[in-house]
């Protein structure tokens, strides 16, 4: 009797359950925007009831997965070029824009005391600059007690969208550098940690050590980071405002399906290393597609909040209505 | 009837690892194929890893990480040995049954303490003793070797203690009712008779230092550079793994194949050698 009950009551229970069961769907790539992915999923999750599972392994094994279609989409902080998106049969569109921070550990500067030039930064990444008393660093650093160490940079051992694009800034100071996923640092003294936790822990670890991390791992764990001279020659502290400056002057036009990189960007109080991530479609799987840009949709119009709580810039409003006339054009809306 | 089955289960179990062993060879020589005929016997050679701007090929040579694996190795045993043989003829000749008893425990459970706990370990308590002693960075190849030395200790002083264990307690006391003393005892008379069992804990403590991932990604550097001097960082085949599998695509793949066929091949050969030659010998 009571066996029979129970038995009913679980094929009513999975019926109900079969009946309300939500989307589902699972996308990976760029560690970059991790953070922001997992507070919007989670917050999708409670207001819709829609799963998605994003897994940060990274930009380049996420352009892997969606080429081979093992995701329903992808992140990458590398933007894709028109014929690749082509050949892949991808769409490609902007989710969010971070930034990168030079984080170092010296003892007695704090942060935002330190002050570093676009020669510095230069001079410091290439190896010109071997100690921390060089005098390219020291050069508007008068007040600051520079140890004459060396310079131990920490970079990353894995590919990374990050180094792409704080290469990037570094191919706009010195068109020498060339713009990698995983250059060949030729930096004094160079230590590798995997991922933006990696390095941080190097950072904290290496006394005069400097090394590039996306913004949330700086304010996690407290790492001072330096002011960066921008285009207009200025001295820009890495916070929020500064990052949303940054990002007005950001151009993205849906021809082209977004691609832009959009560091080292003008305007007199723009913090000049930013990011923007993207999101990857594969174009033949239209149900699906329709399914992911609902999220993302949502997520632009209510996930700003939390996007600023992380250190993330939301993209902005003109952006995001491009974004969605861009998916009412390809039919995936 | 249930004797057959048993037996038949047995078999089953024990020929399913010899394929395993057989077939896990047999994938990465595979799947290393595109790299081999690339590249070539220049593959050890090459100092260059570079994949090109669209991750579908580059270069790749494994010489950097093949020589950062064995230098580490080389610094961990060069430090461990001594230690570890000190530990067990403590164990097994000079301390009383209270202080070794314990010692004893210990050991053992610092041998099954997981590699990344050594790691984190390493990189946020030993790193900064190591660059305050020896300067450099704190992260490179003698922190890595340090600290691999370290993990292998325990299990090397435990399977020395039970070799030397074995020694006859009648031989021990004729050499000692000879006058000898407990230093001549040990060298003449333990050393010789478990030398087999102590040759072999070394290998397999080798072996495991080869292959040891976790710890030494955490301390090495990873960076893709010939080490200068002992406290710069560089890079070993496990950590070159597993910092890039994820990202790797066609030819990098196959080149880390490669990389990992050559670390079998070391391996097994290594731990081959040990069991044949020198732990066979001890049974005869």
């Amino acid at each position: 009797m009571t066996y029979k009950k129970l038995v009913t009551a679980a094929v009513v229970a999975s019926v109900v359950l079969t009946a309300v069961t939500a989307d589902e769907f699972k996308g990976r790539g760029a560690s970059f925007p991790g953070p922001v992915y997992k507070a919007w999923t989670s917050a999708y999750f409670a207001a819709t009831g829609n799963k998605v599972n994003y897994t940060p392994t990274g930009s380049g094994d996420g352009i892997k997965s969606i080429k081979k279609r093992m995701v329903d989409f992808a992140g990458s902080d590398k933007p894709l070029k028109a014929d690749k998106l082509a050949k892949a049969k991808l769409y490609m569109f902007p989710s969010v824009i971070g930034s990168i921070v030079l984080a170092y550990n010296l003892d007695g500067i704090k942060d935002g005391e330190l002050k570093l030039s676009r020669a510095a930064v230069d001079a410091i990444f290439t190896g010109k600059a071997t100690h921390w008393d060089d005098a390219v660093i020291t050069k508007g650093n008068e007040g600051l007690k520079l140890p004459h160490e060396p310079i131990t940079t920490v970079v990353r051992a894995d590919k990374s969208g990050t180094t792409f694009n704080f290469t990037y800034f570094l191919n706009k100071i010195n068109p020498d550098f060339k713009v990698s996923k995983k250059p060949k640092w030729k930096a004094h003294k160079v230590v590798a940690g995997k991922s933006n936790s990696g390095v941080s822990a190097n950072i904290q670890q290496i006394k005069n050590s400097i090394g590039y991390i996306e913004y949330s791992y700086k304010i996690k764990l407290g790492l001072p980071a330096a002011q960066v001279e921008n285009k207009e020659g200025l001295f820009i502290n890495p916070t929020v405002a500064s990052f949303q400056d940054a990002a007005k002057y950001a151009t993205w036009t849906s021809d082209n399906d977004f691609y832009a990189v959009i560091g080292d960007p003008a305007g007199a109080t723009s913090y000049p290393i930013v990011a923007a991530t993207f999101i990857l479609l594969p174009t033949e799987k239209i149900e699906m597609n329709k399914k992911v840009t609902a999220f993302i949709d949502w997520a632009y119009t209510n996930g700003d909040k939390a996007a600023a709580g992380l250190g993330y810039v939301p993209l902005p409003a003109e952006t995001k209505d491009e974004i969605r006339a861009y998916w009412e054009v390809k039919k995936i809306k | 009837m249930s004797g057959k089955l048993f037996r038949n289960f047995s078999f089953l179990s024990a020929t399913l690892s010899f394929f395993l062993l057989v077939g896990i060879f047999a994938i990465l020589f595979t799947y290393a194929q595109e790299a081999m005929q690339e590249f070539g016997f220049d593959f050890l050679l090459s100092e260059t890893w570079e994949a090109d701007e669209d991750d579908e090929g580059g270069i790749f040579g494994g010489y950097i990480p093949i020589i950062g694996t064995l230098l580490s190795t080389l610094i961990a045993m060069t430090l461990a040995v001594p230690l570890a043989m000190g530990i067990a003829i403590f164990l097994t000749e000079i301390a009383s049954d209270t202080i070794g008893k314990p010692v004893s425990i210990a050991i053992e459970l610092l041998a099954a303490i997981p590699s990344i706990i050594y790691g984190m370990w390493g990189l946020f308590y030993f790193a900064p003793i190591v660059q305050s002693v020896f300067g450099g960075n704190g992260v490179g190849l003698l922190t890595a070797g340090m600290v691999l030395a370290i993990m292998v200790i325990p299990f090397m002083a435990a399977i020395s203690r039970d070799a030397m264990n074995t020694t006859p307690l009648v031989l021990k006391e004729s050499a000692y009712a000879m006058g000898a003393t407990k230093f001549e005892v040990i060298k003449d008379v333990i050393m010789p008779y478990s030398k087999g069992g102590i040759i072999g804990s070394i290998i397999l403590s080798l072996g495991r230092a080869l292959g040891e991932t976790m710890a030494v990604a955490f301390l090495i550097g990873s960076v893709m550079s010939i080490p200068g001097s002992i406290t710069d960082p560089t890079t070993s085949i496990p950590v070159l793994l597993a910092n890039n599998f994820a990202e790797a695509q066609d030819l990098e793949m196959s080149s880390m194949y490669f990389l990992a066929l050559i670390l079998f091949v070391v391996s097994f050969i290594i731990i081959s050698v040990a069991k044949f030659y020198f732990l066979g010998r001890k049974v005869k």
